[in-house]
């Protein structure tokens, strides 16, 4: 009874804030909307009895990945109704994509009403194994090429993004740390005794 | 607790009533140890630099924070004409709902926790990665230049000591074998030599654990870490538009975070709720009193280094975050996970 509820509470939030993100006229509320969602459907992950997807989801998608959209969307000054008013020009090409979604979704719930395809049944996670137990064996056995390889692509991305915005600029003088623990008092200081009207050379 | 209340209250609403009434048990508690906790901080600090501290209200200036908290509700909140009213308002208390929200599953003594889950701390990963919004929010939503500098600042702080902090707890998940919180502390019981309760002891684990209390000041933004409202340079950074209640919930969520972070100190690395030695007499202390003791030494190691250690640049900051901290943390996730792999084929000696 309970969990129905909360089912429908989160999903209805989900649903809900989704469309807030589109429709919120201010981009930065945008984002704060998507953060709520991600929020909810991790809910729908616990409902299911997925922690460690949902706390996964938060932690990288809330806790990360949403920090930097913020500070990105915070930090550029976007005037949207600058950016809506050739929007009527597109109207034909729009039409048709959205017309080609939707058929999807059509044909989707079509093939999904008429048995889908049956995926060949796989052992039952065994009981009193966790939730991340049961994952990190089928990572780490059955999957491990495929995680390997999405490890190799985000380095790969990872460098790229290096690459695409590093530059080198001269002039600088970054903080040598361990130059500066090694300078002594002797390396830095000179007694002198100048003369009246002499000054010191350098 | 819980089969008492759904005796009478039938099995969902019993469990409904009994949690939040669990939930009571640990938040007012918990908000009278943050006030104390002020008071202590004020004395240590006015201590270490030869001044009295709060010394007038009540006997000793116990009752300090409670007459500051009495002023700050009898003001005025002031919200500026530009500022974005609804997520101004919305950040305080963003910040505080979610410094209470870790409390959920740390374990007081055995058996003593609000949610005993299996992936706790994941949970308290998710939830300090959340603690972040309120300052961005409140220093872009105060639309001042100022607060917004310094939101800027806790977003690139908090998310870089983050993933440090991520890395560190690994080698303590891969000796305890879970990432239950509970069975964290118990996985201490005798880790040395079946004497000494605490995994923080373990020379593969010393490190991190010194690691663990840098990243800690650097995640709650404690001095020397304190960039987000470094006064000579931010005026208060992202609190310097806020009044009355609405800076006092910002004050009350940035304490409940710093004894949130001295109690996963002491959780994860010095035994938790276990004595320091294993040892029958000291089981008759219970649990909780070796937990308080411990977070206020914590507590105490954060006052201190409050009072004695000079602000970090910010570019410091983030050489320590990301060109110390990172590369050293993930090194010894190779190291522990290598140790253990080998330990456990019967490779190794000890």
């Amino acid at each position: 009874m309970i969990q129905v509820a909360v089912f429908y509470l989160f999903a209805t939030l989900v649903i809900a804030s989704a469309v807030m993100t589109i429709c919120a006229r201010n981009p930065v509320h945008s984002v704060l909307w998507l953060i709520l969602a991600f929020f909810n459907a991790a809910g729908l992950f616990l409902l299911i009895g997925a922690e460690f997807l949902a706390f996964l989801l938060v932690i990288v998608y809330v806790g990360a990945v949403a920090v930097l959209f913020l500070f990105v969307v915070m930090m550029l000054n976007v005037d949207f109704a600058e950016l809506r008013a050739g929007f009527s020009n597109y109207w034909f090409p729009v039409t048709l994509l959205a017309g080609l979604l939707l058929f999807e979704i059509i044909v989707a719930l079509v093939a999904w009403d008429a048995g889908g395809i049956t995926i060949a049944p796989r052992a039952p996670t065994p009981e009193n194994v966790s939730n991340i137990e049961a994952m990190g064996q089928a990572i780490f056995t059955r999957y491990i090429f495929v995680f390997e390889a999405a490890g190799i692509i985000l380095l790969v991305a990872m460098v790229g993004a290096i690459v695409l915005t590093h530059r080198k600029r001269g002039g600088v003088r970054p903080q040598n740390i361990r130059k500066q623990i090694r300078r002594n008092p002797k390396d830095a200081v000179v007694n002198m005794q100048p003369g009246v009207g002499q000054g010191v050379e350098l | 607790m819980t089969a008492w209340f759904q005796s009478w209250l039938g099995e969902g609403f019993g469990y409904f009533a009994s949690t939040i009434i669990l939930i009571l048990m640990i938040a007012l508690p918990l908000m009278l140890a943050v006030a104390m906790v002020i008071y202590v901080d004020r004395k240590i600090w006015a201590a270490m630099a030869l001044r009295k501290g709060p010394n007038v209200v009540g006997p000793f200036g116990l009752l300090q924070s409670f007459a500051d908290g009495l002023k700050v509700f009898l003001q005025e909140t002031i919200i500026p004409a530009s500022a974005n009213r609804g997520l101004f308002l919305l950040a305080p208390i963003i910040t505080f709902t979610v410094a209470l929200m870790a409390w959920a599953v740390i374990p007081f003594q055995e058996g003593w926790v609000l949610a005993d889950i299996n992936v706790g701390l994941l949970y308290l990963l998710a939830v300090s990665s959340l603690g972040v919004y309120g300052v961005i929010i409140a220093g872009w939503a105060s639309n001042s230049k100022y607060p917004f500098y310094s939101a800027l600042r806790a977003a690139a702080q908090m998310v870089s000591y983050e993933v440090s902090i991520g890395f560190i707890l690994i080698p303590i998940i891969l000796f305890a074998g879970t990432f239950s919180l509970s069975g964290i502390v118990l996985g201490q019981q005798g880790h040395i030599f079946g004497a000494i309760n605490a995994y923080g002891l373990n020379p593969l684990l010393f490190p991190m654990a010194v690691i663990f209390l840098i990243a800690s000041l650097a995640e709650t933004a404690r001095a020397p870490f304190d960039l987000t409202e470094a006064e000579s340079e931010l005026v208060a950074g992202y609190q310097t538009e806020y009044s009355s209640m609405s800076f006092a919930l910002f004050w009350l969520g940035e304490y409940a975070n710093v004894l949130l972070m001295c109690a996963m100190n002491a959780i994860l690395f010095w035994g938790g709720w276990l004595p320091p030695i294993d040892w029958a007499p000291l089981y008759y202390v219970p649990g909780i009193f070796w937990l308080f003791a411990k977070i206020l030494l914590f507590f105490f190691i954060f006052s201190w280094v409050k009072a004695t250690v000079p602000r970090f640049r910010y570019d410091q900051l983030m050489r320590l975050g990301w060109k110390v901290f990172l590369p050293i943390s993930l090194f010894w996730v190779f190291l522990v996970s290598g140790y253990i792999m080998l330990r456990n084929d019967g490779l190794l000696p000890w």
